[in-house]
């Protein structure tokens, strides 16, 4: 083989579990099969701020991710990693600056020189509030934040990215290939705006802090407008940088992305038909030789039953090398270029995105577009869009609904259910290890520290320096956490699900017509109209299922309530009473669902409430479904349960059987 | 299927006990329109009304204690983070409170659903006892307030010393509001052209109190409350303007929580000024009166208002009989049921 290659893209897997030991030995090993470079996920605790033993907690510590509570977690995080030849990723946002004080703070433990650390924090809180849910403070204090990362890395740790900003989310959550780009960049230009005006960085020094900003985008199974949308984003930003912030130099000028491809799209029915998806979308990213990827991580074939064992992982991570390593992709130079079709479909994508970043402008800016809530309506809506065309069978998406029929897959014959599972002595582990921390720890040191660390949050300090300083006196996640809370004040932003509802239904018409006679019927022989409360317990951000059932339900007639995520038990059971509701539809897809329900229950119990049935939703495997009915449960629901009308009519007979009244049959299925 | 109805007069005195389960079944009943549950609402407001509603007649202290506050104004104004503002001054006072919070359904060719999503904005705290909020669709009723918002404001007066009805905001619920509360306050946002057009027309009653909301933005808002307060305070525009009463203008951020305590104390001093003046009893009696009305519109239309006096006549006599016009309201659907026999 003589042909020039390029280099390959940066193969990461997002992993982490459990402690940071066992992550550390899962790293290592990654390592070894050729992955090359980190890719960290932290517990919900840890990206929220609140120690493992934080009654916020429960259920949640070592799930999704590693639980970093302190410098020595760092440690053993990153044991017989040498950070300084390392490149590592970490998705944590409203923390950031906290976790990358703990990387400056153990390098610096380890005599490795700063300058010499790179690695991205995604630390972009803006999708937070729209898609990703791990927001702690409000949008001004959070800019200021992110804009203290920026200042910092610059100076002390300039091969650092500090900020990463996020469409990848966005999609998730619903968004086009237009949204995407309107929206990550009126992000950019947001974040880069906030960092002008703290006056920290002179205008001639204004293109390090451009080009340091990188961007983690999203690719659909529609892969070659997704090609386009990479391209499209090049040229905006190209642009952009050019116009607005006046960069000259066209390397500073280039959209330097990492790409996680769609898991939305995933299906848990046929689950092994993801692998083409996951193969299909990465070429998105891949082929267009311009527009190519810096770094990829993939969702593993088992997405929407759960979290990837090692071997599922390692499956993702080997689609990368087959790509990169076997075909012939990396032997040319840009295939689309001079391609009309490429460029037509391009220009439209940036017509498009210009159009919305302006009417996100003119109604003040991607912050006060966020507090009035447009931006999660106009998501809320997308996402409606494509489940009612998945409904309707006008999207198709093979082995759900269209081509169902199966032979049993052997995948799923091993005795782990197809998934892995956290072993749930992690979460008592954690707290003693975090306990013995506490214990060993000088306490005038944390105080001292934390006290410099309320100065700076209450002046214009730089928030990095009392960071650090915090880090290496053994401080908390919790502690940095609260000591800000107190403040800056937290934040909730708007839900998004206050869409106008529609005379004519997408979908099958027919049987929204018939679900709504159904409602109104029932609720007539109640004597009020029924009433549901949709209900996110915990720490768990997954939105998306929430705000549609919330607006189906809605939509054929149910008065609904719903709050937004992250609720305690307490608060769900404590609405439900005073809302006089008729069900609570409880969604859970972070994998805490047994802690979280079993609580939901007792509180609605203490409160007498032990007549209004309770359903449940989101990533639930079958035994513990199973589990959760024979604790009083009516009804579990997951991915699998597309059809949202046949849920509809479900919800409503677990109401009539509920208070004594005859269940109805199933919709007729044409419409 | 079984109705299940509760004994009305256990019900009414595990309400005045303050007891939150039964405070929720009490509103789940008035809003029931079985005719079972709905004899058994009238039970439970009569029974409720022999006690702290008559008590507060005698008492003076009790009845000075109880406020039914209206928050309207349009959607967006920022009516419900005033609201958890207010909560917030209020339960530091030591005041219990009950929220009504009213949000739009949909058309009923839209299916007629509603979403509910005010309580996150007004509940800024954990778990508090001394805090009741019950959201409500508003279900169309004639463009403007549900009839349940009357019925259930007065249950909840009966154990809740502050009772804040936050309507949609559009439509008929600025002038219906005015027919529940004792004190209306509107809540205006700087620049908002649709304020100054609905005062200068003159269609809604005078809010008592104005709070102009998002003072943070700067300077619109100053404008904003000179423009209203000009119209306020002039006499040609609104003739039946009472008199006494100073209507203030305040300037607000709830989310900076600026001028808060103030509007409060503005709140509080026209609540004095009602019980001074002997309007207390006077309005409440008066709404009483006015949604027995809408009650008996609703069932039996114009002609059966008319079958038995026609509206103003009825006004007077709910009116007289006060305390007992609910029994004087079963009396009369009887009367106007055997008409049409
Ligand atoms: C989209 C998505 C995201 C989006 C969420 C956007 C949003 N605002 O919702 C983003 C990208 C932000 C995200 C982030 C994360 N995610 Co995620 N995510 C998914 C994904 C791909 C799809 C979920 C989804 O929205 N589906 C569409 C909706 C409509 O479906 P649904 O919620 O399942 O609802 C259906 C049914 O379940 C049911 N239902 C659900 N709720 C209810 C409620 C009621 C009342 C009723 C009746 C029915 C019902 O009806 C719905 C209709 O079909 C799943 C995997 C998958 N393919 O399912 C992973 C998944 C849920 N995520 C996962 C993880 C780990 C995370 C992270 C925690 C990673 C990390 N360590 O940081 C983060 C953090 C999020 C947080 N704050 O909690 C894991 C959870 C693992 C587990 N349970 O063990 C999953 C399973 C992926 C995986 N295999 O690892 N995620
Ligand atoms: N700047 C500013 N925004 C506010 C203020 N009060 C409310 N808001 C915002 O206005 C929007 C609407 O508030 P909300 O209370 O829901 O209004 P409502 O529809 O009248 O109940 C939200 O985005 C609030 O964050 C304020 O005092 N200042
Ligand atoms: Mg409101």
């Amino acid at each position: 083989m003589t042909t020039q290659r390029e280099k390959p893209w940066l193969m990461r897997t997002y992993s982490g579990h459990s402690s940071a030991k066992a992550s550390n030995t899962l790293f290592r090993t990654n390592l070894a099969k050729g992955q090359t470079g980190l890719s960290v996920a932290f517990d919900l605790p840890t990206q929220t701020g609140y120690d493992a033993d934080s009654p916020l907690a429960r259920g949640e510590v070592g799930k999704v991710g590693v639980p970093i509570a302190h410098i020595g977690d760092m440690d053993q995080l990153f044991d017989q990693i040498p950070l300084d030849q390392m490149n590592t990723s970490m998705t944590i946002n409203a923390t950031a600056p906290w976790l990358l004080a703990m990387y400056i703070g153990l390098a610096e433990k380890r005599g490795i020189d700063a300058k010499l650390l790179s690695g991205t924090t995604q630390n972009d809180i803006i999708k937070e509030y729209l898609s990703r849910g791990t927001y702690i403070y409000p949008p001004v204090p959070s800019m200021r934040m992110i804009a203290d990362t920026i200042n910092y890395t610059v100076k002390h740790v300039p091969k650092w990215n500090p900020t990463n900003i996020c469409s990848y989310h966005l999609q998730e959550a619903g968004a086009t290939p237009v949204q995407e780009l309107a929206y990550a960049l009126c992000t950019a230009t947001t974040v880069l705006d906030r960092v002008m005006a703290s006056g920290a960085i002179s205008a001639a020094e204004f293109t390090p802090v451009v080009e340091r900003i990188s961007f983690f985008v999203n690719a659909g199974i529609r892969f070659i407008e997704e090609t386009c949308k990479m391209r499209a984003f090049g040229e905006m930003w190209d642009e952009l940088t050019r116009t607005r912030y006046q960069v000259s130099d066209p390397k500073a000028r280039r959209f330097r992305y990492g790409v996680q491809v769609n898991s939305l799209g995933l299906t848990e029915p046929q689950p092994e038909n993801n692998v083409q998806r996951i193969v299909l979308e990465m070429l998105a990213v891949v082929l267009s030789k311009n527009a190519r990827a810096r770094a990829v991580q993939l969702p593993a074939w088992n997405e929407a039953m759960g979290l990837p064992r090692p071997w599922d992982q390692q499956w993702a991570l080997r689609m990368q090398q087959v790509m990169a390593f076997e075909t012939d992709l990396l032997e040319y130079g840009d295939i689309f270029d001079g391609s009309p079709v490429i460029a037509a479909k391009v220009a439209e994508l940036i017509a498009g995105a210009k159009a919305e970043i302006a009417n996100v402008e003119a109604q003040g800016g991607m912050i006060a577009a966020i507090e009035s809530g447009y931006i999660k309506r106009e998501l809320v809506t997308s996402h409606m869009k494509r489940l009612r065309a998945i409904e309707s069978g006008e999207l198709k998406i093979i082995g759900v609904n269209s081509f169902t029929e199966t032979a049993e897959s052997p995948l799923m014959a091993g005795n782990d259910g197809g998934i892995m599972k956290v072993d749930p002595a992690a979460e008592r582990e954690q707290i003693e290890r975090l306990q013995a921390h506490r214990a060993q720890r000088n306490q005038a040191d944390v105080d001292a520290a934390l006290r410099a660390l309320t100065d700076a949050a209450k002046g214009t300090d730089n928030i990095m320096p009392s960071s650090i300083r915090c880090a290496h006196a053994g401080v908390t996640t919790g502690e940095w956490g609260d000591t800000l809370r107190a403040v800056f004040g937290e934040f909730r932003p708007p839900t998004g699900i206050d869409i106008s509802a529609s005379a004519e239904p997408k979908g099958k018409a027919n049987q929204v017509a018939s679900l709504r006679a159904r409602v109104a019927e029932t609720g007539k022989t109640l004597g009020r109209p029924l009433k549901l409360l949709v209900g996110k317990p915990g720490l768990d951000g997954h939105s998306n299922g929430a705000e549609q059932i919330a607006v189906k339900a809605r939509d054929i007639g149910f008065e609904v309530v719903y709050d937004g995520i992250r609720l305690t038990p307490q608060q769900i059971a404590q609405a439900a009473e005073e809302e006089g509701v008729h069900m609570v539809g409880i969604s859970i897809l972070s994998g805490s669902h047994m802690e979280l329900v079993e609580s939901v229950l007792q509180e609605m119990k203490a409160r007498d409430l032990g007549q209004v049935p309770v359903i449940v939703g989101g990533i639930i495997p079958q035994e513990d479904a199973d589990r959760l009915l024979a604790s009083g449960v009516r009804a579990v629901y997951t991915p699998k349960d597309f059809d949202m009308n046949a849920i509809m009519c479900d919800m409503v007979n677990v109401i009539r059987r509920q208070y004594g009244l005859e269940p109805q049959g199933e919709l007729v299925p044409a419409g | 299927m079984q109705v299940q109805v509760p004994d009305a007069e256990a019900l009414a005195v595990r309400i005045l006990r303050g007891e939150r389960s039964a405070v929720a079944s009490g509103l789940n009943l008035l809003d029931n329109a079985l005719p079972a549950a709905r004899e058994c609402a009238t039970a439970l407001l009569t029974a409720l009304a022999s006690r702290r509603w008559q008590d507060g007649d005698a008492q003076p202290n009790a009845q000075r204690d109880t406020h039914l506050i209206g928050i309207t104004g349009p959607p967006g104004a920022g009516k419900s983070s005033l609201l958890a503002a207010l909560i917030g001054e209020w339960r530091g006072a030591g005041h219990t409170v009950a929220v009504l919070a009213v949000d739009p359904s949909s058309r009923p060719e839209a299916g007629g659903g509603a979403l509910l999503g005010d309580r996150i904005r007004i509940k800024r705290s954990e778990a508090d006892d001394g805090l009741f909020i019950r959201s409500l669709a508003s279900r169309h009723q004639l463009g403007g307030l549900a009839n349940e918002v009357w019925p259930m404001a007065r249950l909840l007066l009966a154990c809740f010393d502050r009772v804040v009805i936050e309507t949609v905001g559009v439509g008929q619920t600025e002038i219906d509001i005015a027919e529940i509360a004792d004190t209306v306050c509107y809540v205006a946002q700087p620049a908002s052209g649709d304020t100054i057009q609905y005062l200068k027309s003159g269609i809604m009653e005078i809010p008592d109190v104005f709070a102009i909301n998002k003072a943070d933005l700067g300077g619109a808002a100053h404008k904003t409350a000179a423009e209203v307060g000009r119209i306020a305070s002039s006499k040609s525009a609104h003739p039946d303007r009472g008199e006494g009463w100073d209507y203030p203008v305040c300037l607000v951020s709830a989310t900076h929580n600026t001028g808060i305590a103030e509007l409060a104390v503005h709140l509080q001093r026209h609540h004095t000024y009602l019980l001074d003046s002997a309007q207390l009893m006077a309005r409440r009696h008066r709404h009483q009166a006015a949604w027995l009305i809408r009650l008996l519109r609703d069932d039996f239309g114009h002609f059966g208002l008319e079958l038995v006096g026609g509206r103003d006549a009825l006004m007077q006599r709910f009116d007289q009989t006060a305390g007992d016009a609910l029994t004087d309201y079963a009396q009369l659907r009887k009367e106007i049921l055997s008409r049409f026999h």
